[in-house]
């Protein structure tokens, strides 16, 4: 019990005496995690969108193999990724592993198939409700996918949060191909998980402290956005 | 007001018959799920006036509008007009023949504004003439002042009358109606059939579906009484309501089911 009363006691004197080290280390999660929530909700979007109107051969297929994909193990993507990156691997020429690049790759592998089911699932009851009307207005496959996108896009910043929500939070698959170099890759989780290997668990656990307080204020701030555009967003 | 939104585009014939070709029912039959809907249905629809459809409950009258918009495609026989055989088409772009108003108003999540300027943005509409036509289309529909509202939060009335004025700002050639007006109020109602009115005497040709006896004997140029997926009756509205013809028909007029 003592170590968690440390714990906070430092994690208040990490954040208050503005060292250094630690916000290298919280700039560069959100970094690697923001930026993987973008290309996600890029790909993932498009793919939950496509699949919610259009219907076409092998549709079911890849909803199937992308409800599979949310649970995937993020050690597994990392060794992928690892696999790809490494100087043996087909990418390797790109001198990709071990930099923040590497973490936002895997990163993106591991919440794409979590945001496009996502979507797919907020996109599919509206495009229930839309179906007969945008047929009988002839519109193409583009427009409905962007008239689904726009018209759920409240759902969709929940769903951008459910995917940020996993990418800040794992560990496995940055480790392996981050590497956890210090000033180089070393994000949140995998300084946790080297001071708790180090034995130093009153830091681990103020690091850990920093971490949930920063994704919950991002999710309050998502929130709060959320609920301030509803009122003028006429959802 | 609805002669400027309903005016044809420059250059055509304000003319439905040039503008889409009359439906054309040739020995229609629809099944789903083994059960037989529409059953051998031969019909034609002019391209002017007001037909009303009525039946009782499942008799496919909803079917028969969408089987005429190509929302659903019939098992056997075959649908000429309609949506299918509308001008721009072939071209690639969308082009809007019939217009369809469903029974529950299915509103975009934007402002009733949005909700017009959308089908206009659809249509390729440019920007002034968009703006022009969406508040002419909002002040026809008696919603000038309620533009900015979320469409899903306006009452049913509103919901239906935005619904309709969405429906004709496009300037379809006709008008398809499912029972547009089935949870309305009187005056709701008087309003949806009065820009239903005003639509036809610009020359768009209106194909209403209803329940409503008393309306039906308001609104019909010509009536179509439908029962178990079959036209028993297709007269004049007069003549129908003088001698409908049919026993059915007449136990439906007169409130009995038609057993």
């Amino acid at each position: 019990m003592g170590e968690i009363g440390q714990a906070f006691a430092i994690a208040f004197d990490l954040v208050f005496s503005l060292d250094r080290n630690l916000f290298a280390i919280v700039l560069l999660s959100l970094k690697v995690s923001l930026t993987a929530v973008i290309i996600a909700c890029i790909l993932g979007f498009g793919l939950g969108a496509g699949l919610a109107s259009l219907r076409f051969p092998g549709r079911k297929a890849i909803i199937i193999m992308i409800n599979a994909l949310m649970g995937l193990p993020p050690v597994v993507v990392g060794l992928l990724v690892y696999l790809l990156l490494s100087r043996s691997g087909p990418f390797g020429v790109l001198s990709l592993l071990y930099t923040p690049m590497a973490m936002i790759i895997a990163q993106v592998i591991l919440i794409t198939p979590l945001v496009a089911a996502l979507c797919l699932q907020s996109l599919q009851d509206l495009h229930y409700e839309y179906d007969e009307f945008f047929r009988s207005l002839n519109l193409s496959p583009s427009s409905k996918m962007k008239t689904l996108l726009w018209d759920a896009r409240l759902s969709l910043l929940t769903v951008a949060l459910a995917g940020f929500g996993r990418a800040i939070s794992e560990v496995g698959a940055v480790m392996i191909v981050g590497g956890n170099i210090n000033h180089v890759t070393r994000i949140m989780t995998t300084a946790i998980a080297l001071e708790t290997s180090k034995g130093t668990l009153a830091l681990a656990l103020a690091l850990g402290i920093i971490l949930i307080t920063i994704s919950v204020a991002i999710n309050a701030a998502a929130m709060l956005i959320r609920s301030t555009a509803k009122r003028y967003a006429h959802a | 007001m609805l002669d400027q939104i309903n005016e044809p585009p420059a250059g055509t014939i304000k003319n439905t018959i040039s503008r889409c070709s009359p439906i054309v029912f040739k020995s229609v039959c629809l099944e789903i799920d083994g059960q037989l809907l529409i059953n051998n249905i031969n019909c034609s629809f002019d391209t002017l006036g007001k037909t009303v459809i009525i039946g009782p409950n499942g008799a496919g009258k909803s079917l028969l509008l969408r089987l005429m918009t190509g929302l659903i495609k019939p098992t056997s026989g075959s649908i000429s007009g309609g949506v299918q055989s509308s001008q721009g088409q072939s071209e690639g772009k969308p082009s809007v023949c019939y217009s369809l108003v469903f029974q529950n108003p299915v509103l975009l999540r934007r402002s009733t504004y949005e909700n017009i300027a959308f089908v206009l943005r659809e249509q390729k509409c440019g920007k002034e003439e968009l703006v022009k036509k969406t508040n002419l289309a909002l002040k026809l529909a008696r919603l000038e002042d309620r533009a900015q509202t979320p469409a899903r939060s306006l009452s049913g009335g509103e919901q239906q009358r935005l619904a309709l004025a969405r429906a004709l700002v496009v300037n379809p050639a006709g008008l398809l109606l499912d029972e547009p007006t089935a949870s309305l109020d009187p005056a709701s109602t008087f309003i949806v059939e009065e820009m239903v009115n005003k639509a036809n005497r610009n020359g768009t040709k209106i194909i209403f579906v209803t329940h409503d006896i008393r309306q039906a004997k308001r609104m019909a140029d010509d009536i179509l009484f439908v029962n178990e997926g079959r036209i028993l009756v297709h007269k004049p509205a007069r003549a129908f309501f003088k001698d409908p013809e049919s026993k059915k028909a007449q136990a439906y007029l007169d409130g009995r089911l038609p057993l």
